[in-house]
């Protein structure tokens, strides 16, 4: 039966030019059609390049990185690693808790401090600090880290993201803004 | 008065004709077959799919802000809400599943030799839109693991050689997991790839109709590439039935039991999730993915760390590769599985893997118990009778985080080895080296241990040893009379 129809279907796509052939030189046919296509290349292209540059603009890497506040000195006790938020400074009204990021401030002496990137190096996951041990351990796959964020055990590739910190005016401030990445470190 | 009614519609639609080439088309009598149901059911796991996910867009709020709080709202006060989440979580794991089963009879029925290599072609694009519409509709389900697993899929893309940065970005539309990010995720799951689906089956079913059905293979009947067509075709002459109405029977059986499954399984177990709120600073959470994707999650923790980029990111793009060509290098030959013990084996080995690495995957003893410290008991039996020097190695083993990854009758992570008979196989000298230096998947505690704690430490696990099994001993020395008779006495 599909045979039979598509005999047919081949039959119809046979006779129809014949017919447009009598009505019309091929000629000026085939030239419409030619400035036909032609056309609808240039207004493809007149939406279809917007388009791929609206999908493809956060392909384009930009610096986001900015200094960011994670409060007075006095909350982070010499010796001791704790846990410090703050507010993505890159963040859009409907972001919520979401642009609310975890670091670990480890304060080595007054002046010193290390922050960590709350995401383990190997796929990302949040590493918990066990004061007891002094160690970071990962709940996905095991990863562990000393207190100074240098790799221990298990499967990550390196130690802890570290941000850049500065002290300014009695404040801690770290540079941040994106979320780090084997392809893009703190 | 129905007649002229159906006349007048057929008149203007030619609905037999439309019929006749569909639906009323010929198949072998062979195919009416309860292994040729899986096609159909995955169709109507898909059109369950599109029902419950138009009507849980109702309600849903694609923003990172409003997600997870309309998703308690489905759950708890809108009509019903929780019985359609359950249906759309359930459908998808039917979905997954009945399509494996699918590819799997597919296969090993030879369906995918010549002349159906481009059906088998769009089967295997159908598998991965498919699998892409799990983990994004995995984050849609936007909580806890949904926002760690964006993370783990940040990543992986990081991993990618000279363009890593770039992909993170594209992925989570910007250099952080935001607004914009589950906006992304929710038009691909919504509109990118059930359109891509919609145009994938269009194309899976036209070859259907014009490549014709495999039919059931006889063991020793062989596609030559000369032969195949013309002898289909006059066996379909000969032999053939219309698929409507006498085949379609067992797939409208199974289709009617499918759904009764998948709406028997939302009203047993309900809705997934959703687990926490996507707060990241939410840390005490383990992110573990759904169901389909714990291979991957086991595979990540048990293959040595040198190996992981290339099973990331190389191996996949092989592994589809392999299958997607399979009709390119085996499109001839034998069909029937009965012939080919290496498809059996293939098949068997696939399942026993996957299976194997999923299970390990649902209790992941890779990942350490971060609560046992504080949580698990030391059975009393450890204690009892211990010196004070002992017991305050026990008490260190709670407190320096040890029970996280070592277990004491059968409580603590599995990570590191259990204690329970520690002594029998290290010797004192062995213990202070492994918990000084560690090694292996062990860190080196010999910074935040003082001397006096790795003794007491040490003089604990000595003791973790059944009475009739004699302690461990340094090989090297020879076994002293001494320490025979110690061993005696303790198995006494």
């Amino acid at each position: 039966m599909i045979q039979i129809d598509q005999r047919a279907g081949c039959g119809c796509a046979k006779t129809a030019p014949a017919k447009g052939v009598a009505a019309q030189p091929s000629s000026r046919r085939n030239f419409l059609v030619k400035v036909g296509a032609g056309l609808n290349t240039i207004a493809a292209a007149f939406i279809g390049v917007p388009l791929l540059g609206y999908v493809l603009s956060t392909f384009k890497r930009e610096s986001t990185e900015t200094w960011i506040s994670l409060g007075p000195l006095d909350t982070f006790p010499e010796g001791e690693t704790r846990l410090a938020t703050y507010r993505n400074p890159v963040n859009k009204p409907w972001d919520g808790d979401t642009a609310e990021v975890p670091c670990w401030v480890r304060r080595i002496d007054p002046q010193t401090f290390q922050v960590f990137a709350i995401n383990c190096t190997h796929l990302g996951c949040p590493v918990r600090w066990f004061q007891a041990s002094r160690l970071f351990l990962c709940p996905c796959h095991g990863g562990a880290f000393y207190e100074d964020g240098s790799r221990a055990s298990g499967p990550p590739p390196r130690g802890l993201f570290e941000y850049r910190n500065k002290v300014e005016s009695g404040e801690l401030k770290v540079l941040g803004g994106h979320l780090p990445t084997l392809a893009e470190p703190l | 008065m129905l007649r002229s009614i159906a006349l007048w519609f057929e008149e203007r639609l030619h609905l037999m004709k439309l019929f006749e080439a569909t639906a009323g088309h010929k198949v072998p009598p062979s195919t009416n077959s309860w292994f040729y149901v899986f096609g159909s059911g995955t169709l109507l796991c898909f059109v369950l799919q599109i029902l419950t996910g138009t009507c849980l867009a109702f309600v849903y709020v694609p923003s990172t802000n409003e997600a997870w709080t309309s998703l308690q709202y489905l759950n708890n006060q809108q009509f019903l809400g929780w019985f359609l989440r359950a249906v759309h979580n359930w459908g998808s794991i039917f979905m997954v599943a009945i399509m494996t089963l699918h590819l799997v009879q597919t296969f090993l029925f030879g369906a995918y030799k010549y002349p159906r290599e481009l059906t088998w072609v769009s089967g295997c694009f159908l598998f991965i839109c498919t699998l892409g519409m799990a983990f994004t509709g995995q984050v849609l389900r936007f909580d806890q693991d949904a926002y760690w697993g964006l993370g783990i899929g940040a990543s992986i893309m990081g991993r990618v050689p000279l363009m890593g940065a770039q992909m993170v970005h594209l992925m989570l539309a910007g250099p952080t997991i935001a607004g914009e990010t589950l906006s992304r995720f929710f038009s691909l799951h919504v509109f990118v790839v059930p359109g891509m689906i919609i145009a994938l089956v269009s194309l899976h079913l036209r070859l259907v109709l014009t490549r014709g059905i495999n039919e059931y293979p006889k063991p020793g009947s062989v596609v030559l590439k000369d032969a195949y067509e013309t002898e289909y075709e006059e066996m379909i002459e000969k032999t053939g039935v219309p698929f409507v109405p006498n085949v379609i029977g067992k797939d409208l059986i199974f289709s009617a039991f499918l759904v009764i499954a998948i709406v028997t399984c939302a009203l047993v177990f309900g809705p997934a999730g959703p687990s926490g709120p996507p707060n990241p600073t939410l840390i005490h959470t383990a992110p573990k993915p759904d169901f389909y994707f714990l291979p991957i999650y086991a595979i990540l923790a048990l293959l040595p760390a040198y190996m992981e980029t290339f099973l990331l990111l190389v191996l996949p793009v092989i592994g589809l590769a392999v299958l997607i060509l399979l009709p390119f290098y085996s499109g001839t030959g034998e069909k029937s599985y009965r012939r080919r013990p290496m498809a059996v084996v293939i098949v068997t080995l696939a399942f026993l893997t996957i299976g194997l690495l999923a299970y390990l995957g649902t209790y992941a003893p890779w990942s350490p118990h971060m609560e046992a410290w504080s949580s698990a008991a030391t059975p009393p039996e450890y204690v009892r009778g211990r010196s004070a020097l002992e017991l305050q190695g026990a008490i260190l083993i709670q407190g320096k985080q040890c029970r996280n990854c070592h277990s004491l009758g059968g409580e603590g992570g599995l990570r590191g080895p259990a204690l329970d008979t520690v002594a029998t196989r290290l010797t004192r000298d062995q213990l202070i080296r492994q918990v000084i230096q560690g090694s292996g998947n062990m860190p080196a505690y010999g910074k935040n241990l003082s001397p006096e704690e790795v003794t007491a430490l040490v003089a604990f696990m000595q003791t973790l040893r059944p009475s009739y099994q004699p302690a461990a001993r340094d090989s090297t020395q020879a076994a002293s009379a001494n320490s025979l008779t110690s061993d005696m006495r303790a198995s006494r």
